[in-house]
């Protein structure tokens, strides 16, 4: 019954013995408020529509403040949807629309006249498959803050971002190598330098890992653990020992709807809602 | 009785053979007339480039190549007879040129615009109608620049403008060649991956800055293929520039005068009586032949780049 959810976990683990206890099922939970001081997004009754197709419907839920907060579900529930509204990236698909309000820092960010540029330099994102820019890999670090001005020296704000995002012992060298010599896990790491160097306070990961082999994995995900010290993230993942790895809490999304959220701990462990149950269980998905 | 069974077995088999075979022959027939019809343009081409050698070289029996090339006065008609071939090039570069300088900015813009600003439902009407432009018969454009380009923009800002003039040919051409421009060059940015412009738009980049400074310069190379296929165009457009540039071989950076370039040479010559076997009559072909290996030469750069650039993304 736990064969899934036995891994080479590298991080931390979490208890993950399940309750025999039939759980009863309640339908979709609406509501798991933060208080406002804590929390960093929020979203209220968030639906998203693809032309008719509601592929996020009528999601209320609170990303607190230097945590991680996994996003989980059955490809297609969703998940990378709401992920992607969160910095308006949902914009460039013509069909999409959405209803209800998303929150970042108190301010609806689709409210009409919001500057959905300035939100993306606030709200940094790196996506399921890297994604450098065909140049060196400084000009990769440094291309963010150079479109937007930055006064400082790019060369010290390069280190610093490679540092933080544990790539500089291995590219210190080469900085000036295409940044499409770097290895699958190595390109994953120097996009999220890239994103990190813009000084973001949400960094939002759209399954970061997919792509990459565990070892790169691994790293990926020691990194996310420091990378909360200073950022909010919000890493959406198809991998539930992922998710239990990594994150401190966790919302389980099934066909577009939030169906709980709670500590990680409590997500695998005491799952209030059978859907939840079933899916970390492993009967579906 | 064993025979019976044998024959009543096979006559259904002797049809089956004979409907097999003539299955066959129809295929080959197929097979031979695409083969032929495939062999009419190949036919085509060696025909052209053997007679364009063939008087290029009696020409050149009477002519040296370094008077050809180097020579800067072409007279042909007249006495003494000059053969210098460098005005008509210098009225064909600056015709071209000047198209280019017309065409690059105002097609590359539109693509941008297609590519990265136009909604789908936009983009759908825009292309098509920007693409109508190359449809338009060139002696339209031709027209078009004589009475209309040059007595009413060119004179108005510089009054000593010739009536033929390059600058007017160079102008028509010039929104002749935009939809190539603006087509492949949109093509060219359409294949940049999604994933790049995403990364820049999640670093906070405007439309603009991704534009510019990510699916421009990924897309570099095709935007060069563009232009020079472009360029090979505007090098063999031929009415247009009859009608408009003029017809006096001069070798000029003025724009704003009568120039000649080779097509409108050649399209000058065939048109009159020139006896042929002259060497008047030969001119053509060594003109033409000059004109052949431009185009091609720069067909040829163009498609070299488009392959490369087609290695890096597909």
């Amino acid at each position: 019954m736990v064969k899934v959810l036995e891994s080479e976990a590298p991080a931390r683990r979490v208890a993950l013995d399940l309750p025999l206890v039939r759980i009863p099922d309640r339908g979709p939970q609406r509501e798991h408020a933060l208080p406002s001081s804590e929390r960093v997004i929020r979203a209220e009754q968030l639906t998203i529509r693809y032309g008719t197709f509601a592929a996020v419907r009528e999601v209320t839920l609170d990303i607190p403040s230097h945590r991680v907060t996994a996003i989980i579900g059955p490809s297609g529930c969703g998940k990378s949807t709401l992920l992607r509204a969160m910095n308006r990236m949902n914009d460039f698909v013509p069909s999409a629309s959405v209803a209800g309000k998303l929150f970042f820092r108190g301010e609806d960010i689709y409210r009409p006249g919001f500057d959905p540029v300035e939100l993306r330099r606030r709200i940094g994102m790196v996506f399921q498959k890297p994604n450098p820019f065909p140049k060196s890999i400084a000009k990769n670090v440094s291309w963010g803050a150079a479109i937007n001005g930055y006064q400082g020296n790019l060369d010290d704000l390069v280190e610093r971002a490679l540092h933080q995002a544990a790539l500089w012992d291995e590219v210190k060298d080469k900085l000036d190598d295409n940044a499409y010599t770097l290895s699958g896990g190595q390109q994953q790491r120097l996009c999220i330098a890239r994103a990190i160097a813009l000084q973001p306070e949400v960094l939002l990961m759209d399954e970061p890992c997919s792509a990459l082999d565990p070892i790169a994995t691994a790293r990926i995900e020691d990194l996310i653990d420091q990378l909360k010290a200073q950022y909010t993230v919000v890493l959406v993942t198809h991998n539930m020992q992922q998710a239990a790895r990594v994150s401190d809490r966790t919302a389980f999304m099934y066909m577009g709807e939030l169906i709980e959220v709670d500590d990680t701990t409590v997500i695998f462990t005491k799952p209030t809602q059978k859907k939840t149950q079933d899916y970390i269980t492993g009967r579906f998905g | 009785m064993s025979d019976g069974v044998g024959l009543r077995a096979c006559r259904p088999c002797v049809g089956a053979i004979m409907a097999k075979a003539l299955v066959k022959a129809k295929e080959r027939t197929i097979h031979l007339a695409l083969f032929v019809c495939a062999l009419v343009s190949i036919v085509t081409t060696v025909g052209i480039v053997w007679v364009l050698i063939k008087e290029s070289l009696e020409f050149f029996a009477h002519v040296s190549p370094i008077e050809f090339f180097l020579g800067t006065k072409w007279a042909p008609s007249f006495f003494p007879q000059h053969f210098g071939v460098l005005p008509l090039i210098c009225g064909t570069f600056l015709v071209a040129g000047g198209a280019l300088v017309v065409a690059v900015p105002v097609g590359l813009a539109a693509a941008i615009y297609l590519s990265e600003y136009a909604s789908p439902g936009l983009r759908r009407i825009l292309k098509p109608t920007l693409e109508v432009l190359a449809g338009i018969p060139s002696v339209v454009y031709g027209f078009f620049a004589f009475t209309f380009v040059t007595p009413y923009v060119l004179r108005p800002l510089f009054p000593e403008t010739d009536i033929f003039n390059a600058a007017s040919a160079a102008i028509v051409v010039g929104v002749m060649i935009i939809p190539t421009i603006s087509s492949l060059c949109d093509d060219a940015f359409r294949a940049v991956p999604r994933s790049l412009r995403e990364a820049a738009y999640a670093l906070s980049a405007t439309r603009l800055e991704v534009s510019t400074r990510v699916v421009f310069p990924a897309a570099t190379s095709g935007i060069v293929a563009a232009i020079l296929l472009a360029l090979a165009r505007a090098i063999g457009e031929t009415m247009a520039v009859a009608i408009a540039a003029g017809n006096l071989a001069k070798l000029t950076a003025n724009p704003l005068t009568n120039v000649q370039t080779m097509t409108a040479y050649i399209a000058q010559k065939s048109l009159g009586d020139t006896p042929a076997g002259t060497i008047e009559y030969q001119t053509i072909f060594a003109v033409g032949l000059t004109l052949f290996l431009m185009t091609m030469a720069v067909n040829v750069i163009a498609q070299r780049v488009l392959k490369r650039f087609r290695e890096v993304y597909e």
